[in-house]
């Protein structure tokens, strides 16, 4: 159990709940009563048919064999993005929506960068009745403009955020901000294994399916199921969360997260966390976070406005700071290669971030009967624009 | 002990003014004068505020002051060298007041010290939590004569609030509504019943009100359920190109307290 959270919150040195008083009361509630909520018999079965029948679980774990003779060894994608709405998003939302429900919450709220969370959140709201407000940066409104149009028409409010690099981060600045104006009827979805002690836990609870199913479906079409190694995307890092979360104890599955290089971890256009980082504290959490000397948080840069984050999840810099988990890093240029790959070889056009771990490929050593499970966190529908314009289609 | 906080608050029972302020704003280098034309002007205490690039607790305003702040140059280190001399000009009690992120870096031990060193009473860090700062970091504060100035709401139960009375030293923070700050409040909208909560609770620290506390009336009215309040944004605000910071401030206390 050296991988999980411990009472206060913390993973080794990383987590706990770094919040103002203001926020103390909601938090404190969630802490108290999220294991007893979500172990409910009741909460299980409505959470488990809602994964089978309205998200499509379990989602297919593929060999993909075009991509496996390219790199010759044996790749397998877990396809998170066939899931409803297009990624791994929606087992957290259906999840944490639940879990409001049972707090009594009548107001949602939520942060999004490439929108992926924004519209599962949006889904569940439109799912359960619930009023719904979504902050989402800026720039990033404008870069994913289809699932801001989604989010709309599942009957959410879209508020754009004016301040800093108008990303993710500020996005999820100013949805807590939200949430400390109103203490008492809202639910904060986080869209990560981020923020105070026990979101971290409890969103990597929600997407553990992912690995949990890997196991399973890996046994059934190899007669192991265990695998050799493991790669995800890491943003904040709730879907590698999930692909990791039931092997981390068995140490010989390598495990594998991918930041974003943006234009290079030299550059300071990059969101490559663990690579640049050093610990300190943002939102409510203790982890590792690119600032300068004086602890100001500095801007990140990627392609991909899903990894465009200058924190990750403390569970990620606990796994990087004791080498269970390795983490390596992709440029823009070399995720839009990898989506063009897998594109045309598999028929599959990947979400930008879920590339990330694809660009991966080109560097890890393969031995011939290895076997790789890529999870493909979502599909590349939201990201056609930022392609089109790249490949000059 | 030797703290400019307690003495305020031994020589002072009722209205009492702190002031809120974002250090590198307006100017860079504007400080150590708006601290002294505070102290002149009449304000008891003064909130120096170090900015921070992601203010969660902050409405509008100090978020637009902390990071026009950080675009002036303004560091914690740079902070530290402006205040070296204030001792010589300025007697009311001072108190640093951002989140935990760029102390930490500084070193919460060193940060404690130099406080210390340089003459600052206490120290409010919104997102150092009650238990962290109870398990890691109390005797460094302790040891360098500095008090931690902890925060509760209308949402603290009367259990935590008694766990904050017993941790605190210098007064405790009574934030005026479940708000970020610079929301206007209007008077009749105060939470009389969470003032008189707390003051049946008969605590060993005194109180201040803050956030939200914009103009004479809502001072005064805080006044009636605290030994005094807190201004922050309407303050801020009242910086403006036409003025030097010496016209300014006597302006905007007067029209508090005048
Ligand atoms: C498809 C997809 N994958 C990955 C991410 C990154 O999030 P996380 O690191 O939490 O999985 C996002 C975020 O928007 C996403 O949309």
């Amino acid at each position: 159990m050296d991988y999980q959270v411990d009472e206060k919150g913390y993973y080794g040195e990383f987590g706990g709940a770094w919040i103002p008083e203001m926020m103390y009361s909601n938090i404190e509630e969630l802490r108290k009563r999220y294991l007893e909520i979500i172990y409910s018999s009741k909460f299980q079965e409505e959470f488990t048919s809602l994964l089978k029948n309205y998200v499509g679980r379990p989602s297919p774990l593929y060999f993909a064999k075009r991509l496996s003779a390219h790199y010759g060894t044996d790749i397998y994608l877990k396809r998170e993005d066939l899931n409803h709405t297009g990624s791994h998003k929606l087992n957290n939302t259906i999840g944490q929506i639940l879990l409001a429900e049972k707090l009594g919450k009548t107001r949602i709220i939520a942060e999004t960068g490439a929108g992926q969370h924004g519209v599962a959140t949006a889904t569940v709201c439109a799912l359960k009745g619930i009023k719904c407000v979504v902050y989402m940066g800026a720039l990033d409104v404008g870069r994913q403009a289809p699932n801001v149009k989604k989010m709309k028409m599942l009957g959410a409010e879209v508020v754009p955020v004016y301040s800093g690099n108008k990303t993710l981060k500020d996005a999820t600045n100013e949805a807590m901000r939200d949430w400390i104006n109103n203490p008492v009827d809202t639910h904060y979805i986080i869209g990560s294994v981020v923020g105070p002690h026990p979101y971290p836990d409890m969103v990597a609870r929600f997407q553990a399916i992912i690995s949990e199913e890997i196991k399973w479906q890996l046994d059934e079409q190899t007669g192991n199921e265990l695998p050799t190694r493991i790669l995800a995307c890491v943003g904040g890092g709730s879907n590698a969360a999930g692909a990791f979360y039931h092997f981390l104890e068995d140490r010989e599955v390598e495990l594998i997260g991918v930041e974003a290089a943006g234009k290079g971890i030299d550059t300071n256009e990059t969101a490559a966390t663990l690579t640049v980082g050093s610990p300190g504290v943002l939102h409510a959490s203790k982890t590792m976070l690119m600032q300068n000397a004086d602890g100001q948080i500095t801007e990140p840069y990627s392609i991909s406005a899903g990894l465009d984050y200058p924190g990750i999840g403390p569970m990620h810099a606990h796994l990087f700071k004791t080498g269970r988990a390795k983490y390596l890093y992709a440029t823009d240029k070399e995720v839009l290669t990898a989506a063009l790959l897998i594109t045309q070889k598999e028929g599959i056009i990947p979400a930008l971030e879920s590339a990330h771990a694809l660009a991966a490929l080109e560097k890890a050593e393969f031995a011939k009967d290895d076997v790789t499970v890529v999870n493909l966190s979502g599909r590349g529908d939201k990201d056609m624009e930022t392609y089109l314009n790249y490949f000059g289609y | 002990m030797n703290n400019r906080i307690n003495q305020l608050f031994a020589a002072k029972k009722e209205n009492i003014l702190s002031v809120y302020f974002t250090a590198g704003y307006p100017k860079l280098n504007d400080t150590g004068s708006i601290i002294y034309e505070l102290e002149k002007s009449g304000a008891d205490l003064v909130e120096v505020g170090i900015p921070f690039s992601d203010p969660t607790a902050d409405g509008p305003v100090i978020q637009q002051s902390s990071h026009k702040a950080l675009e002036n140059g303004m560091t914690l280190n740079l902070l530290f060298e402006q205040l070296a001399g204030i001792r010589e000009k300025v007697s009311i009690p001072l108190i640093l007041m951002g989140y935990f992120n760029p102390v930490y870096q500084f070193g919460v031990k060193e940060f404690c010290e130099k406080c210390n060193e340089t003459g600052i009473d206490g120290a409010i860090l919104p997102d150092l939590p009650l238990d962290e700062y109870l398990e890691n970091y109390q005797p460094f504060f302790e040891k360098n004569n500095l008090h931690n100035i902890l925060l509760i709401t209308p949402q603290t139960s009367d259990s935590r609030i008694r766990q904050v009375d017993a941790a605190s030293t210098g007064f405790i923070y009574m934030v005026s509504s479940s708000s970020t700050t610079g929301k206007n409040q209007k008077v009749e909208d105060f939470h009389q019943d969470y003032f008189e909560r707390v003051n049946k609770l008969n605590l060993k620290n005194p109180r201040l009100i803050g956030f939200g506390i914009s103009d004479k009336a809502t001072f005064n009215n805080a006044c009636k359920y605290a030994s005094g309040a807190i201004i922050g944004t309407a303050f801020i605000k009242s910086f403006n190109k036409k003025e030097p910071v010496t016209e300014s401030i006597p302006k905007f206390i007067k029209s508090i307290i005048g």
